[in-house]
């Protein structure tokens, strides 16, 4: 009954005139200035796309049951695979990347050169010119990481016998992959692929995957979840901070690794390999974060994004009740700091499958739990907490399980509703590694950039058109 | 281009915050690359390689390395601001939680205001009603002040805001008072037992602040918006708000505000009326009378009408005996035999359309670009002719500049050419105060009003300018104030828009009588 509003004080919310907020206040009412600006960067038929989804019981009801899911997912660690054997429809001359699909000839230096250095671990070509021209002639087939329920940090290169991690997602049985971290400086993620990176690709593939494998066999399996709440506790994000998680994954492992009878030679190199490398657990949280995300793709209605990824040219994003449709802008360049001797101009744009910890609400939704991390644009660790309570305005919800101490351990905000995000402007904040945009020379910093916006109107357009009125 | 570099022993930070020192370094005046690093062979290595490292150094990695290239002169200084700013402790950060971030979507502002429930929209309209859309969406009741909203959004939307049993006033509703609250362009008025529903928003302030200034009070002025009642659109507002002043146990009289209705629009509006319940004036401007008087429902003709009969059966006495009275005007003896027509320059498009109406009836033709009968049509709507009332806040006029009650350059323009028209007798004005409108309206038109008389009085002729103010005692602009003002300037002062037309009209026609003679 409208006459309900004349028993109840008026409060106003006011979207437009700032004086008319004035006035009210002055007659003694209540208003709140809205700081409104057109949304969907001004496209008014996007808007309208847009104003039909808010508070749709159809979107809402989905988003629930998609939140659900991944809130309620719990990937273990269940063994160590070989990728053409075990990544569903992984054919035997085909390569993965990160992002959204890509051609060779679009690709950027980075993900070249670790293309070309795939071939070459994989003995498809003796040399570079060879290689290069087996990747520009056709002869083998790109797709995204993402096609096969699986995740690679910045290239993202995947190829039939690398090992890759096995996560399982025990509620719903799905699965997700990724490759092995290879540690900073010259690495095939970040386009290198001279002799020593093929080394110790093959080292990888010959000893360092069959003594995790054994030992994850005799722990039966690793809850990540835990391992990754656990972190956020001990001030990683788990995504550009992966200190403690990398630290604890070797606490559990060590033990193991010393009962699986494997040369001491083996153990005391693989050892070093881990504990050496404090992006080590990188790629188990992002195969982790695939798991729980892809039980709440596919939801038909939900406006809850399911994958954020880049492939150096291109940011691209999937969305729960869009299904396999990605919805891409140009690739930002990130804001951050730099190694010594290297300057914005040196940088590729933002590249990887890695923000797939910031669709999961970690990464730079967690950036409360990292105050370190924060540094790297100037900020203070107040800024990481806003940066955190930002986010919670564009999310669907919190999850329980990853629990910020600085924000009185509540969740970490989780969940990104496409709607939220076009309607305030506000841009998915994500933590990550600066690559050179020349192959092979690796990371020259890391920072923060923001998902692109064009990448959610299109989205909320598309989603709009999935839903019938009624 | 030279180097510099400076070891600090056994002074440990980790790399994140050696970057950040690096990116700080590096804007020092005269540097154009800096580097602060622990110094590992490694890290040494990397300067070397960069150029940034040209002198041989002594350092382990337990210290740092400040290393900085530039203009060989400033190195040495920026080399010691590198040192101070590396000592100095780090600054104490805020504790606690988020500093938090304005709302920027209604959504997002029902967050911070959990008992939201009204949205005031005021955005170009081509984004106007999706924000409305939204409000209701959530459950809010929406003010749509934008206009240039399509009609055949305002029909989805209402319909939608029905459906929820939420109301939306507008679009381009520019005025309304709920709980005692103005909005928008609305008057400070005494709280009182007089409820008003209206599809004009300076009809709703002319009712509004009249019922103020006889004593009266206002339980809620809801405004619908110009179309709603247009046959399309059935009037959905208006019904719904005429329902919600029917039950509202505060409310003892109803006023209904607008051009008139489709017939059927009109039917159904009565119809409610008369089912109120309660007393309820009409005033369907330009309607006959007789076609609206029925039972609990009285016809008043004029704003001023409606606001005296609301007063009248508040108080419980008769409408019909209520009708105000008119102060004569004193004709003066100054005007010239040429002078005969009225020139009406209005900022509230209600008052224009209702002196046109009045005019009519009296003079025959009066042209205005928002005539009556579309003969009346004025094709160049910058040169009045003949009898003219304009409605200066028309998109003709306001395209590219603000509103006439908040702007007063163009009708003080056009009030300077109308009394350099020797055929101008009267000059005819509105002054809107209250909240949105001018601070100080008197303050912009007395001048222009002096200088008028003067240049007049130059070309030896008189000149009347009558007006009235449309405001309260209550409203920031203060209405006695603003009319003593204007009453010192000259202008003749009604208290309403209807006195103001019949004075002007008294005038044109004892001017055209006298000018008919000779």
């Amino acid at each position: 009954m409208i006459q309900a509003l004349f028993q109840e004080k008026l409060q106003v919310l006011n979207v437009g005139l700032s004086s008319f907020a004035d006035s009210i206040a002055m007659a003694g009412g209540s208003a709140l200035q809205i700081e409104w600006a057109p949304p969907a960067q001004g496209q008014a038929e996007v808007g309208r796309d847009l104003a039909r989804l808010i508070n749709l019981s159809a979107v809402e009801t989905a988003n629930q049951t998609a939140f659900d899911a991944y809130q309620s997912a719990q990937p273990v660690l269940r063994g160590i695979g070989i990728a053409g054997q075990v990544i569903p429809n992984m054919a035997d001359r085909m390569i993965l990347h990160s992002g959204p699909p890509i051609a060779w000839r679009d690709m950027c230096g980075p993900m070249r050169g670790a293309i070309v250095g795939a071939i070459l671990y994989e003995g498809w070509a003796e040399n570079l010119a060879k290689a290069e021209a087996m990747a520009s002639g056709g002869e083998i087939a790109f797709e995204p990481c993402h096609h096969h329920n699986a995740v690679g940090p910045m290239a993202g290169i995947i190829s039939p016998s690398m090992p890759v991690w096995m996560v399982t997602n025990t509620i719903n049985g799905n699965q997700a992959f990724s490759n092995f971290n290879e540690g900073l400086g010259k690495a095939l993620r970040f386009g290198a692929n001279g002799p020593d990176v093929i080394t110790r690709l093959k080292w990888m593939g010959q000893v360092l995957a069959p003594a995790l494998r054994t030992g994850v066999e005799l722990l039966g399996g690793m809850d990540l979840k835990p391992m990754m709440a656990q972190a956020l506790h001990m001030g990683d994000e788990v995504h550009n901070r992966n200190a403690a998680a990398s630290s604890l994954f070797l606490k559990r492992f060590i033990s193991a690794l010393l009962k699986a009878h494997i040369p001491a030679a083996d153990v005391s190199t693989v050892v070093e390999f881990i504990a050496g490398n404090d992006h080590f657990f990188l790629n188990l949280s992002m195969a982790a974060c695939k798991a729980m995300l892809d039980s709440a793709h596919g939801v038909p209605g939900s406006s809850m994004v399911t994958a954020m990824a880049r492939n150096g040219v291109e940011f691209g994003i999937r969305v729960s009740g869009t299904g396999n449709r990605w919805f891409t802008a140009e690739a930002p360049l990130v804001d951050g700091l730099f190694f010594p001797g290297y300057t914005t101009a040196d940088a590729a744009p933002d590249l990887g499958d890695s923000a797939i910890t910031e669709t999961a609400g970690v990464g730079g939704f967690a950036m409360a739990a990292s105050p370190a991390i924060v540094k790297f644009v100037g900020g203070t660790p107040q800024d990481a907490i806003d940066n955190t309570m930002t986010m919670t305005h564009i999310t669907i919800g919190r999850n329980n399980a990853f629990t910020l101490p600085s924000l009185n351990f509540a969740g970490s905000p989780a969940g990104i509703d496409i709607r939220k995000v076009v309607d305030t402007g506000i841009q998915p904040i994500i933590n990550t590694g600066i690559a050179h945009r020349e192959a092979g020379i690796g990371q020259i910093g890391a920072g923060i950039t923001r998902a692109p916006l064009a990448c959610f109107t299109q989205a909320v357009s598309a989603l709009a058109n999935t839903i019938v009125d009624g | 281009m030279a180097t510099a570099a400076k070891v600090l022993r056994n002074f440990y930070r980790d790399s994140v915050s050696l970057m950040q020192l690096s990116s700080t370094f590096a804007k020092l005046p005269g540097v154009e690359q800096a580097s602060a690093v622990m110094a590992s062979p490694n890290n040494i290595r990397l300067l070397r390689d960069a150029g940034l490292l040209t002198e041989s150094v002594d350092a382990s990695a337990n210290d740092l390395l400040i290393s900085l290239q530039g203009n060989a002169g400033a190195l040495e200084s920026a080399l010691a601001a590198a040192e101070s700013a590396l000592k100095q402790p780090p600054s104490s950060s805020e504790n606690g939680l988020s500093r938090g971030i304005p709302p920027r979507s209604i959504e997002m502002g029902l967050g911070n205001m959990v008992g939201a429930n009204l949205v005031l929209i005021s955005t170009p309209g081509e984004y106007a009603a999706s924000e409305a859309f939204k409000a209701l969406s959530l459950g809010l009741n929406v003010m749509l002040f934008s206009d240039n909203v399509e009609l055949k959004d305002e029909i989805a939307l209402k319909r939608f805001a029905q459906s929820r049993d939420l109301i939306v006033m507008g679009p381009d509703c520019g005025t309304a008072i709920i709980n005692g609250i103005p909005l928008a362009f609305a008057n400070v008025v005494r709280h009182g037992v007089i409820g008003v529903v209206g599809a004009s928003g300076t009809g709703l302030q002319q009712v509004t602040c009249l019922a103020d200034r006889w004593g009266g009070g206002i339980s809620q002025a809801i405004g619908t918006g110009g179309h709603d009642l247009h046959r399309d659109v059935g009037g959905i507002s208006m019904l719904q708000g005429l329902k919600a002043l029917a039950a509202d146990p505060s409310t003892s009289v109803i006023v209904l505000i607008s051009k008139p209705p489709s017939p059927e629009v009109a039917g159904r509006v009565l119809e409610a009326a008369e089912g109120a319940g309660k007393p309820v004036v009409a005033n369907f401007l330009g309607a006959d009378p007789a076609l609206v008087r029925r039972g609990n429902v009285f016809a008043a003709t004029t704003l001023e009408d409606a606001a005296a009969a609301a007063v009248a059966l508040a108080e419980g006495r008769n409408p019909d005996d209520a009708k105000p009275k008119c102060t004569p005007i004193s004709i003066p003896s100054g005007l010239s035999p040429g002078q005969q027509y009225i020139r009406g320059l209005y900022s509230g498009g209600t008052f224009c359309y209702e002196a046109t109406l009045l005019l009519k009836k009296e003079l025959g033709q009066v042209f205005s670009n928002t005539p009556v009968d579309p003969g009346d049509r004025l094709h160049d709507v910058w040169t009045s002719r003949a009898h003219t009332v304009v409605d200066l806040g028309d998109d003709l006029f306001t395209r590219g500049r603000p509103h006439p009650m908040i702007d007063h350059r163009l009708r003080n323009e056009r009030l300077i050419k109308e009394a350099t028209d020797p055929e101008t007798a009267v000059i005819l004005l509105d002054v809107v105060l209250g909240h949105g409108s001018h601070a100080d309206p008197a303050g912009e038109i007395v001048p222009v009003v002096q200088k008028a008389r003067d240049l007049a009085g130059k070309a030896g002729r008189d000149l009347v300018i009558v007006g009235f103010v449309c405001g309260t005692a209550g409203d920031p602009q203060n209405l006695a104030r603003q009319e003593m003002a204007l009453r010192e300037a000259g202008v003749i002062l009604a208290e309403s828009n209807a006195q103001a037309v019949r004075m002007a009209t008294a005038v044109a026609v004892r001017a055209g009588a006298v000018g008919g003679r000779l």
